[in-house]
C-alpha cells in the first residue's frame, strides 16, 4: 500500500470541489469528471491485497498471483458511466452556449424574484 | 481546412485501426481487449476522419443511421442475456461452443461474444451520434 | 418462479433498443412503448403475488453464486414498489401521446422513457450495492435528458443544476461503496448485513451517515432538497409527473433499504430521522405557500410529503414502516395525478401562473373535479388514501409518544390543505383571467393558442383518460386500503426481520 494514491484522491477531489464552486460551466464540468476521477482511484485502491482474491478457492493455485478482480470490474463499469456523464454535460454546456451566448450559470429563479423585489444585489 | 500531413497519416492508419478494433474486440474473452475498448478504437478512426473532413465524410465513410446501430447493439447485449434466460438457464448465464474450422483449429466461441459485439456497435454507434449532432459547424 | 424477477428490467431495455432502432416512425415508437409498458406491469403484478404467497424470491444474474454474482431480489417492499411504478410509467405514457408535441415525441422520447423504466425496476430488484449504483446511474441518465428534451434554455438552465447535482451525488455514491468494499470484501446487501456487523461501531456509523446523505440528495431530504424545485417544473408535463411520482421515491426507497438492511442501528426509533423527516415536512411546505405557479406549489409538496415517508422509517416499527409503505404507494399516485392536471390546466390556458388563471372550473368541471380528489387526498381529509396514510403514522408516532413529530405532521397537513385550497380557488374558482393578462404565446413552447375566457376546454382522450384513471386509482387505494395495509405490513415485516431475505438470496 502506497501513499501515493491516496494522496492523489485527495488532491482529485480537493481540486474537483473546488472547479465545482466556480460559476463558469467548463469549469464545472471540468470539476465534475475531476471528482469521477477521484472516486474511480478511491474504488480502485479499494481492492482486498494482492494475495487475498476473493474467487480463487482452494489455493490450488499461487494466489499471490491474482489481484482482487472485483474493483477492476466495478471501476470500468464507473469510469464507462462518468465517460458517458461528461459527455453529456459537454453537450449541454455547449447547448447553453449557443443559446445565451454565456457561459456562467445563472442566477437561480428564487434569487432573481428577490431581486426583482429589490432585496440587495442579486 | 484539410491537411495534408493529417489526410496521409489517415489513410495510413484508417484500415488498420479497424482490424486493431476487430481483434480487441475477438480477443476480449481472455485477455485484454473486449468489446468497450474495440468499439472506442473504431470510433477513434472515425474521429480521425473527422477531424480530416467534417461530419458528411464520416457519413459517407459509414453511411448507417446511428439509431440504427446503438438499437441493434442493446438488442444484441440484451438478447444474449434473454437467450440464456429462454433457455432455461439464469439471465446473462453464458455457454461456451468450441467449433473445429479449417484453418484456425479449435475456436472456442463464448456467448459472451455476441454481448461483447453488441458493446462494439453500441460505442461505434454512439461516436457517430456524437459526430452528427456535436461535431456539425455552427450554421451561423 | 424466480425466472420472472428479471423480466421487467429486461422487457424495457429490449423495448429501448427496438424503439431506439426504430428511430422516426412514431406510431410503431407508441404502440412498442405500450406493449413493453404493459407487460413489464403484468410481470410487476405477477411478482407481487408471487411474494405474497412464497415470499422473498431472489436470482443470480449470470448464474454465479450469490456473494459474487449479480443479485436480482424481490421482497415485498421491491414488488410494491415496482408494481406501483410501472402503473404509473403505464398512465404517463398514455398521458404523454396526447401531452407530447411531434418534435419532442420525434427526438428520443420513446426510447429514453423505457430506459427510465429498466433503471427504476432494476433499481428496486438489485440485491447488489454497486448494482444498484448502475441502477441509480441508468434511471438519472435517462432523467437528464428527458429533462432537456427539446433543449430551451429554461430547460437546459435548471437541467444543468439537476445533473450537477446528481452527479455529485453519484460520486458520493461510488466512493461509498469503494469504502464498504475496502471495509469489508463484498458487495452483496446480503453478504453485507453480516459482514457490516463485524464492523466498529464507529465506522459503520460513518458509512451509513454517507448513505444517508447521497440518497437524502436523490431523494430530497432536508437541506439536500433544494435543486427539485427549480428543476421539475422545467420539464414536459408527463415526464415532470413522472419525475414527481417516482424518481425522488426510488431514492426514499433506497434509503429506506439501506437503513433497515444495512445499517439498522439499534433498532429503536431514531432521533436523527424523525428530525430529518419534520424538517424536510415543514420547510417543503413554507416553500409550497410561498410560490405562486402551480407545478412549483406541487414540486415543493413533493419534499414536504417525503418527511412523512421518512417518519415511517425514522419510528423504525413494523406499524411504523407498514406506514411509510403505504404512504409512498399514496404518494407517487396522487402527485403524479396532481401534476398531470397542472399540464392539462397548462396546455388549456398557456401559464400555470396563478396570477393569470380563473374560473377554470367552469370551463371544465372534469378536471376540476380531478384536481379536487388527489389535492384533498394529499392534505390527508378522510376518506381519501392520504388519511389512511397519515392516520397510520399518527397513531404509530403517538403510540411510541414522538409527540413533536406527530405536532408538525398535523400542523404541515393542515398548511397543505391551506396551499391547495389557494390553488384550487385561483385557477378553479373566479371569473378567469382579463384579457390582457392572457400570455401571447405558451411556455416552452407548447403553441396552444390562448382560449377565449368563457368557452368550454377539451383535452385530448388520452391525457384526460390517463389522468382520470390515475385518480381513480387513488380512490381504489383509499376503498382497499384494508387489505393494502395488511400487504404493507408483511413488507415491513420482512425489513424487519431479515432471515427471509439472507435465505433467499444466500441460500442454506
Amino acid at each position: 500500500m502506497t501513499l501515493v494514491l491516496p494522496a492523489v484522491v485527495g488532491v482529485l477531489f480537493a481540486s474537483g470541489t473546488y472547479l465545482l464552486l466556480q460559476r463558469t460551466l467548463t469549469r464545472i464540468v471540468i470539476g465534475v469528471s475531476l471528482l469521477s476521477h477521484g472516486a474511480n482511484v478511491l474504488l480502485l485502491l479499494s481492492g482486498l491485497g494482492a494475495g487475498e482474491p476473493p474467487i480463487v478457492e482452494g489455493h490450488t493455485t499461487p494466489v499471490r498471483a491474482y489481484t482482487d478482480p472485483l474493483p477492476q470490474a466495478l471501476v470500468l463499469t464507473a469510469i464507462v458511466i462518468s465517460f458517458g456523464m461528461t459527455a453529456f454535460l459537454l453537450s449541454m454546456a455547449y447547448r447553453s452556449w449557443r443559446l445565451t451566448h454565456s457561459d456562467e450559470v445563472r442566477n437561480d429563479l428564487e434569487d432573481r424574484y428577490l431581486h426583482a423585489r429589490g432585496g440587495g444585489p442579486a | 481546412m484539410s491537411s495534408l500531413i493529417l489526410d496521409t497519416c489517415t489513410r495510413a492508419a484508417f484500415h488498420t485501426m479497424w482490424v486493431f478494433s476487430l481483434f480487441m474486440l475477438f480477443s476480449g474473452h481472455n485477455a485484454p481487449g473486449g468489446g468497450f475498448v474495440g468499439g472506442l478504437i473504431a470510433g477513434a478512426a472515425l474521429v480521425l476522419r473527422y477531424a480530416g473532413h467534417g461530419t458528411d465524410h464520416v457519413r459517407r465513410v459509414l453511411p448507417v443511421a446511428p439509431e440504427l446501430l446503438l438499437g441493434t447493439g442493446i438488442v444484441f447485449a440484451a438478447g444474449t442475456g434473454a437467450t440464456a434466460w429462454l433457455a432455461g438457464g439464469q439471465f446473462l448465464q453464458s455457454g461456451i461452443a468450441k467449433l473445429h474450422l479449417a484453418v484456425l483449429g479449435e475456436v472456442k466461441l463464448p456467448s459472451v461474444l455476441v454481448f461483447d459485439v453488441g458493446v462494439y456497435l453500441v460505442v461505434v454507434g454512439l461516436v457517430l451520434a456524437l459526430l452528427e449532432t456535436l461535431g456539425r459547424q455552427d450554421p451561423q | 418462479m424466480s425466472v420472472l424477477v428479471p423480466l421487467p428490467v429486461a422487457v424495457s431495455l429490449l423495448g429501448a433498443a427496438v424503439s431506439l432502432a426504430l428511430h422516426g416512425r412514431v406510431r410503431l415508437q407508441r404502440a412498442l412503448g405500450l406493449a413493453v409498458c404493459i407487460v413489464a406491469t403484468g410481470t410487476a403484478v405477477a411478482l407481487l403475488t408471487i411474494v405474497q404467497r412464497e415470499g422473498v424470491v431472489a436470482t443470480q444474474a449470470g448464474g454465479w453464486p450469490a456473494p459474487f454474482g449479480i443479485t436480482l431480489v424481490v421482497d415485498g417492499f421491491a414488488a410494491i414498489m415496482v408494481t406501483i411504478s410501472t402503473l404509473m410509467l403505464l398512465g404517463c405514457l398514455v398521458y404523454a401521446f396526447g401531452q407530447l408535441d411531434a418534435e419532442r415525441e420525434r427526438l428520443y422520447f420513446h426510447p429514453v422513457y423505457l430506459v427510465l423504466q429498466a433503471g427504476v425496476c432494476l433499481s428496486f430488484l438489485t440485491g447488489d450495492l454497486f448494482n444498484l449504483f448502475v441502477a441509480f446511474e441508468v434511471m438519472l441518465i435517462a432523467s437528464y435528458v428527458l429533462l432537456v428534451l427539446g433543449g430551451s434554455q429554461e430547460q437546459v438552465g435548471s437541467g444543468m443544476t439537476y445533473v450537477v447535482i446528481n452527479l455529485l451525488a453519484s460520486t458520493l455514491f461510488v466512493s461509498g461503496v469503494g469504502l464498504v468494499y475496502a471495509a469489508t470484501g463484498s458487495v452483496n446487501m446480503a453478504d453485507l448485513v453480516g459482514r457490516l456487523a463485524e464492523l466498529p461501531p464507529n465506522l459503520r456509523g460513518g458509512l451509513g451517515l454517507l448513505f444517508l446523505v447521497v440518497f437524502g440528495v436523490k431523494a430530497a431530504l432536508f437541506p439536500l432538497f433544494f435543486w427539485l424545485p427549480d428543476s421539475y417544473p422545467a420539464a414536459p408535463t408527463a415526464v415532470a409527473a413522472v419525475f414527481a411520482g417516482l424518481l425522488t421515491k426510488v431514492g426514499v426507497y433506497a434509503v429506506m433499504r439501506t437503513q433497515t438492511l444495512l445499517f439498522p442501528g439499534d433498532g429503536g426509533p431514531s432521533t436523527l430521522i424523525l428530525g430529518v423527516a419534520g424538517a424536510t415536512m415543514f420547510v417543503g411546505v413554507l416553500g409550497a405557500i410561498a410560490q405562486s405557479d402551480i407545478k412549483r406549489i406541487l414540486s415543493f409538496h413533493i419534499i414536504s410529503q417525503i418527511g412523512y415517508m421518512i417518519m415511517g422509517l425514522g419510528l423504525y416499527t413494523l406499524a411504523g414502516l407498514a406506514a411509510g409503505i403505504f404512504y409512498i404507494v399514496h404518494h407517487i399516485v396522487v402527485k403524479t395525478a396532481l401534476f398531470l392536471v397542472a399540464g392539462l390546466v397548462e396546455r388549456a390556458e398557456g401559464t400555470d401562473a396563478l396570477g393569470r388563471l380563473g374560473g377554470f372550473a367552469r370551463r371544465a368541471p372534469l378536471v376540476g373535479a380531478l384536481f379536487m380528489l388527489p389535492a384533498l387526498s394529499l392534505a390527508g381529509l378522510p376518506p381519501l388514501s392520504g388519511f389512511v396514510a397519515k392516520l397510520a403514522l399518527v397513531r404509530e408516532g403517538l403510540a411510541l409518544d414522538r409527540v413533536v413529530i406527530v405536532g408538525v405532521g398535523l400542523l404541515v397537513s393542515l398548511f397543505t390543505l391551506f396551499s391547495m385550497t389557494k390553488v384550487w380557488q385561483r385557477v378553479f374558482w373566479g371569473m378567469g383571467p382579463s384579457p390582457e393578462a392572457v400570455p401571447p404565446g405558451a411556455r416552452h413552447g407548447q403553441a396552444t393558442a390562448p382560449i377565449a375566457g368563457g368557452s368550454r376546454v377539451r383535452p385530448p382522450a388520452t391525457m384526460l383518460g390517463a389522468t382520470a384513471a390515475l385518480v381513480a386509482l387513488s380512490l381504489v387505494i383509499a376503498a382497499t386500503a384494508g387489505p393494502l395495509y395488511t400487504i404493507t405490513e408483511r413488507a415491513a415485516a420482512d425489513m424487519l426481520d431479515t432471515t427471509d431475505y439472507l435465505r433467499a438470496v444466500l441460500g442454506g
